[in-house]
């Protein structure tokens, strides 16, 4: 059996464990092992050298991120660390697993991750959904301070680390990790400009890291266990294992943590049981509502970070939405492209205008009131919208779904015009 | 007027940030909590001197954030995940049976001030689509059928 650190303690009818019982399964025993015997510069180069990469998304070196922090005396403090819990991507919902399941592993994480950068101020931030995650993180978090592993002095070291839960009013655009600065400092949730960058200039101008949960919840195994073991649970260059999910029409949607660089018909064929009885798999999301749709050809490319670009497409978060042949993929776009119009944040105009727009002319395909010339419009969109073209990356990503349905679903879109209808009803 | 007991709620949630503008989003969840589930022009107003803000500032992030409601709502909120997992798996034909059950279209409340009904993004549970939220409980898996008995559950 391969390697399952992230969920080891985590069951479908398991309670999360309290902190007695987390330490039982060796838990707390990296916080230990840091603050004792390493220096925060140890911690980093090991997250640097195990390869870990983010989960929120983006997939950009954890360690790199973290390299950009200033050190030493000089250094302007407070620093924070910012867990990104808002996990509102279409399709996503591995964090929730995370944070219902174990929430101790969380804080032990934020602990190790905010020692290694030098943060003395941490916050979670949760979308406002997830009540029961709250929940279980407020009593952890409760727990955690009782014993010594919060608050000053941790461990009679000179360390110490004030952790808060910060519940998001719910915008998608909060999960970006500017615009989520801006909503923790009471404000709209608009992205800001970078450079600086949040390591450099953050939250209320100080030097700020935001990390994914997922991502953040590998540190304490790193650091217990060094980064060649990480490396070695892995199929690929990146390091450690992933949290896979599907849903759509499959027999058994869920999650599975698996090796990084599993591939799509592994997960589909032996953990989600296949497509259910009188559906067919036509494409699939990898990794929520803003990757590009990959096709059947390309279900045996390892999913990690750099093994996608072949087909053009991204792992992005992991959990893979599937289409298959009784869903009209012109439809699955209008809903998508919805969710984002509605989701803009408004700040620029390309965006605010734009998704509108596709919006429109998708929904007017969808009813059978498309016109030939509306195919080129949706395409010149897909580049005025693309990447540099707009203050951050929530129109970019819009368009990774439309840009590929264009490419591999073309007849579907070219029926509806022809046939003045859609031909899914 | 702010109660009391609203003066301790929100001195608890300025705790956690080192300037009080930070606190606001939170404050205005939990006032919206404690009056009926929206906020008021009235307060707005109660908030504003408490964080030092104008109405108008509070007023942009109340009409900006989903969470917070502007407009009156009934006691339940029923949410509807309509984001892409859960219309592939029949999502529409919830919120179908779900107006014609209360008789309001999206974003109204029924006459009896018992339900307002509203769409909502991906819930985080789309392993069990279709799922619906009632004040933040979960419902997943949803048939059509089921509706009527988890409507009945609320009074
Ligand atoms: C529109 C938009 C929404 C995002 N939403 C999330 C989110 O909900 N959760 C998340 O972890 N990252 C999200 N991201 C990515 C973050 O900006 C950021 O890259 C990530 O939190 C960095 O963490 P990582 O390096 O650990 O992946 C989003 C990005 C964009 C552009
Ligand atoms: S791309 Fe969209 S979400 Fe991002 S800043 Fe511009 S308007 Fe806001
Ligand atoms: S799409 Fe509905 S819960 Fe995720």
């Amino acid at each position: 059996m391969a390697e399952t650190p992230l969920t080891d303690r985590i069951g479908p009818e398991r309670k999360p464990p309290g902190l007695a019982e987390y330490r039982r399964a060796g838990g707390y025993k990296a916080v230990d092992k840091a603050l004792r015997h390493l220096s925060p510069e140890d911690v980093r180069n090991q997250v640097t050298e195990s390869n870990l990469r983010g989960r929120g998304g983006a997939g950009f070196p954890t360690g790199k991120k973290w390299s950009f922090v200033p050190q030493g005396d000089d250094a302007p403090t407070p620093k924070y660390l910012v867990v990104n819990a808002d996990e509102m991507e279409p399709g996503t919902f591995k964090d929730r697993l995370l944070l219902e399941g174990d929430p101790h592993q969380m804080i032990e994480a934020v602990i190790l991750s905010a020692y290694a950068i030098g943060a003395s101020q941490a916050y979670i931030f949760l979308r406002g959904e997830y009540v029961t995650a709250a929940r279980v993180l407020r009593q952890a978090i409760a727990e955690a301070k009782d014993a010594g592993l919060l608050g000053h002095r941790i461990r009679d070291t000179d360390f110490s680390l004030e952790l808060h839960l910060h519940m998001s009013a719910g915008r998608y655009i909060c999960g970006e990790e500017t615009a989520l600065l801006s909503a923790l400092e009471g404000r709209r949730a608009l992205p800001r400009t970078k450079p600086p960058y949040p390591q450099a200039a953050g939250l209320w101008g100080y030097p700020t890291v935001v990390n994914n949960v997922e991502t953040l919840c590998n540190v304490p195994h790193i650091v217990a266990h060094g980064g060649d073991w990480f490396q070695s649970l892995s199929h690929t260059d990146d390091g450690g294992t992933k949290i896979y999910g599907v849903s759509g029409r499959v027999r058994k949607p869920g999650l599975w943590e698996l090796p990084m660089g599993t591939t799509a018909r592994e997960i589909i064929e032996e953990h989600a049981g296949g497509m259910r009885d009188g559906y067919r798999f036509r494409g699939l999301l990898p990794g929520g509502a803003s990757t590009d749709f990959i096709v059947a050809e390309h279900l045996d490319l390892p999913l990690d970070f750099s093994g996608l670009s072949k087909a053009g497409s991204r792992l992005g978060t992991g959990t893979m939405i599937i289409l298959d042949d009784h869903t009209c993929p012109v439809g699955m776009c209008l809903n998508m492209e919805r969710f984002f119009a509605q989701e803009s944040c408004g700040w620029c105009t390309p965006c605010r205008d734009g998704l509108p727009l596709v919006t429109a002319t998708l929904a007017a395909i969808e009813a059978g009131r498309g016109r030939p010339e509306d195919l080129d419009l949706l395409e010149q969109h897909t580049r005025l919208l693309g990447m540099g073209n707009t203050f951050c990356a929530h129109a970019p990503g819009a368009m990774e779904p439309l840009q590929s349905a264009l490419k591999h679903f073309r007849d579907d879109f070219e029926q509806h015009i022809r046939e003045g209808r859609c031909p899914y009803r | 007027m702010l109660t009391e007991q609203e003066h301790e709620v929100l001195a608890q949630e300025l705790e956690r940030y080192p300037d009080r503008r930070a606190a606001s989003i939170d404050c205005l969840v939990r006032l919206q909590e404690s009056r009926g589930g929206w906020l008021s022009d009235e307060t707005l107003a109660d908030l504003a001197p408490v964080l030092d803000m104008s109405v108008h500032e509070l007023d942009a992030l109340a009409t900006f954030y989903n969470r917070l409601n502007r407009r009156p709502v009934g006691r339940h909120l029923i949410r509807v995940c309509d984001s892409v997992s859960c219309w592939i798996m029949g999502s529409d034909a919830v919120c179908a049976v779900l107006r014609e059950r209360l008789g309001i279209d999206l974003g109204c409340t029924t006459p009896d001030g018992r339900f307002t009904l509203l769409p909502t993004q991906c819930l985080g549970a789309c392993e069990r689509a279709p799922v619906l939220s009632i004040d933040d409980k979960q419902y997943t898996d949803l048939r059509a059928d089921d509706l009527d008995a988890i409507l009945a559950d609320h009074d």
